[in-house]
């Protein structure tokens, strides 16, 4: 992406802070994770004011935005990553199934079961493609037997696409595989264990455009089973995969709402102008 | 670039002296005899029992065999000559001859007996022969007696097995590196076992679990000056705290090791952290995204990726312990012991301090052992340091 001008003089990173009006409908009617007011701390730095956005049951929702405006920072909320980050500190109200996932009563391990994560660089375990599969069913204790477990491997591999390729190699090293495919097994690992959240921070930014297309589909059958929030930069992907759009700007969110109505007929200035390359 | 030169040329210089005057410390010069087990000079029924031939005075049957063989030496002063060309283990030879096969009791046999190590320097030209009698090693009469032996085709030689598996002596003909390379693998076995699971564990603690605060930050400074100590302070450190405060045995295996691991723990630390540092973040993440307990995340991902380098690092340590004399000679690892240590609680030797005593010694029959007894430590770092190469390249290219 070539560098592009900075425009607008609310894009000065100094001048983050909260914005009032967010454009469009944050609440859907089968909210699967619903956060209310999320605010993250880094140290003394905030990264998101109070965001307030639902994941809506089997659906894929895109976040778009500009680099460092807190995309990732809000999926590692949902899956308690940011927990792992030195000086890092959540607030606000998150609910998985409406269970605070944030209630120190809840279990992070088992939320993580629930919400799986794909990275933006692939990073299968230097295992077998066999043994980054069974991996979490192995840590989870879900498997009764090999047989079952090599069934849950076979599964996950199937719905990931990529049983058909890597059948006969299942104990040759996870790494040697290609880029696509390294992500494709990344997404086999974090279905291995029957997630119902799936977040996604930029799954394609590292692969050839046909790797990324093979993906694409991916999340399209995915989304039958599983609720999926997508982090992208490409505004054509987010249009493809998507069914609901949230653009984030410098820690806020500033717009929701159907995919196609944020890329035909966007309600705040911010959002149009960053789909249409205005700015980026 | 000059200077590269110039290393290699001193390191090569190096090798060649050593190996030119220590490769000849393999071979043993023999005399061929014939030794007449004679049951009257043994002084014992031919049917003797094994307790009454262990009885016999074999220094007395070597003696007169001398005697019979050279009935032309009959001044005592002159026998005395002769019997100096034989190395004093020349009766135990007989004795162990006649012990492991009895019927020998009556029998004529040709014996190969080792000989002194005056003579064997002589034939190995380690020392000059064609000066003054009074400086030569051997007398004029013993050179004529080595020629005619040589002419005979008596003189021979063989592979100085012993050297390995013997301990020290008295006589450098029977010196052997075995006491001190057992001493050597005893103490490298005790500094492995005490610095290679605290060193690791010192280095995920601080990697992973230290809190930044300023205490770790001492701590931190404090290993790596650790690396930087003269050994000599951890030999005193050894014989202050491990000896007289804590009363464990001088001299032993035990001591040095305990001593030996405080230095090479600094290496291992410094390596092991480097490891850790080198496992990627996005591995943890992934895991950690798995549902991966830190625990889990440290056991089953960042300790197997990190162990190459932590092997590498503490075979690196452990081949500069085995090179470390003076500490192991603070804490009385220099006695001479003759037998060869079996457990980490004998009085033991170690190679690089039998060097320093071979190397002071006066007598020159232990110069060649000397050169010889550096080989076969060089070899050993040599083959240690191509397994850590090795262990590095492997697991580099597997993943
Ligand atoms: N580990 C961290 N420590 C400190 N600041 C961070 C960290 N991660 C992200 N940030 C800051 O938080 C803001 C949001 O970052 P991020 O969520 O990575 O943005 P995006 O994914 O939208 O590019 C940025 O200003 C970034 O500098
Ligand atoms: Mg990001």
């Amino acid at each position: 992406m070539n560098e592009k001008k900075v425009t607008n003089p609310a894009l000065e990173v100094s001048d983050m802070q909260a914005y009032q009006d967010v454009a469009g409908e944050v609440a859907v009617e089968d909210a699967r994770v619903s956060c209310r007011d999320v605010r993250v701390y880094y140290g003394d730095k905030q990264a998101l004011f109070g965001i307030n956005l639902d994941l809506g049951s089997n659906a894929v929702t895109a976040l778009i935005g500009p680099s460092g405006c807190g995309k990732s920072t809000f999926l590692r909320c949902i899956n308690r990553m940011n927990d792992t980050i030195p000086n890092c500190r959540v607030e606000g109200n998150i609910r998985l199934d409406n269970q605070d996932i944030n209630d120190p009563n809840s279990d992070v391990v088992e939320l993580r079961a629930r919400v799986g994560m794909v990275f933006q660089k692939p990073n299968p375990f230097p295992k077998s493609i066999y043994d980054n599969v069974a991996y979490g069913p192995r840590i989870h204790a879900l498997a009764e037997s090999k047989d079952h477990l090599d069934s849950i491997v076979e599964t996950a591999l199937k719905k990931a696409g990529l049983w058909k390729e890597v059948a006969d190699r299942l104990n040759s090293p996870g790494t040697g595989l290609s880029g696509g495919q390294q992500q494709r097994l990344c997404i086999a690992r974090a279905i291995s264990v029957q997630p119902e959240v799936i977040l996604m921070d930029e799954p394609c930014s590292a692969l050839d455009p046909i790797a990324t297309a093979r993906i694409e589909e991916l999340i399209d059958e995915l989304s039958e089973n599983f609720t999926i929030a997508i982090v992208t930069h490409s505004m054509q992907q987010a249009a493809r995969v998507s069914q609901r759009t949230a653009y984030f700007h410098l820690g806020n969110l500033i717009e929701v709402g159907d995919t196609e109505q944020i890329f035909t007929n966007p309600q705040q200035q911010l959002t149009e102008d960053y789909i249409t390359g205005r700015f980026g | 670039m000059t200077g590269v030169v110039l290393a290699l040329a001193a390191v090569s210089f190096l090798l060649v002296t050593i190996f030119s005057s220590g490769y000849s410390a393999f071979w043993r010069t023999e005399i061929a005899l014939t030794i007449e087990f004679d049951p009257k000079l043994m002084k014992v029924e031919p049917d003797a029992t094994f307790d009454q031939l262990q009885q016999v005075n074999y220094l007395a049957l070597f003696r007169k065999n001398l005697e019979r063989a050279f009935p032309e030496v009959t001044a005592r002063a002159d026998r005395r000559e002769l019997a100096q060309m034989f190395s004093e283990s020349a009766p135990d030879l007989l004795r162990e001859m006649v012990l492991a096969d009895p019927g020998l009791v009556g029998a004529r046999q040709v014996v190969s007996v080792l000989a002194s190590s005056s003579v064997d320097m002589i034939t190995k030209g380690n020392a000059p022969r064609d000066i003054d009698e009074a400086r030569r090693v051997i007398s004029d009469q013993q050179l004529r007696w080595l020629d005619r032996f040589d002419e005979s085709g008596l003189l021979g030689s063989r592979f100085n097995s012993d050297f390995f598996t013997s301990g020290p002596s008295r006589s450098p003909e029977l010196a052997g590196l075995g006491g001190a390379i057992a001493g050597s693998a005893l103490l490298l076995l005790v500094t492995l076992l005490l610095s290679f699971p605290v060193g690791v564990a010192a280095a995920v603690y601080l990697e992973e679990y230290a809190p930044q605060n300023r205490l770790s930050e001492i701590i931190e400074v404090n290993i790596n000056n650790l690396a930087a100590v003269p050994s000599i302070i951890f030999g005193l450190l050894g014989l202050a705290v491990v000896l007289n405060f804590f009363g464990l045995p001088r001299g032993t295996p035990l001591v040095g090791g305990i001593v030996l691991s405080l230095m090479t723990l600094p290496t291992i630390i410094i390596a092991s952290r480097a490891a850790l540092k080198a496992v990627p973040p996005s591995i943890r993440d992934g895991a950690l995204a798995m549902g991966a307990s830190p625990m889990q995340v440290m056991f089953h991902h960042v300790l197997p990726l990190a162990m190459p380098g932590m092997l590498t690092g503490t075979i690196i340590g452990l081949a500069q312990a085995l090179g470390e004399t003076a500490p192991l000679l603070m804490i009385g690892m220099f006695a001479f012991v003759a037998d060869i240590p079996g457990s980490i609680l004998d009085q033991a030797s170690a190679l690089p301090v039998q060097i320093y005593l071979w190397a002071e010694s006066s007598e020159r029959g232990y110069v060649e052992l000397t050169a010889a007894a550096i080989m076969v430590i060089l070899v050993f770092l040599v083959a240690m340091n191509l397994l850590a190469v090795l262990l590095r390249k492997k697991f580099e290219r597997r993943w």
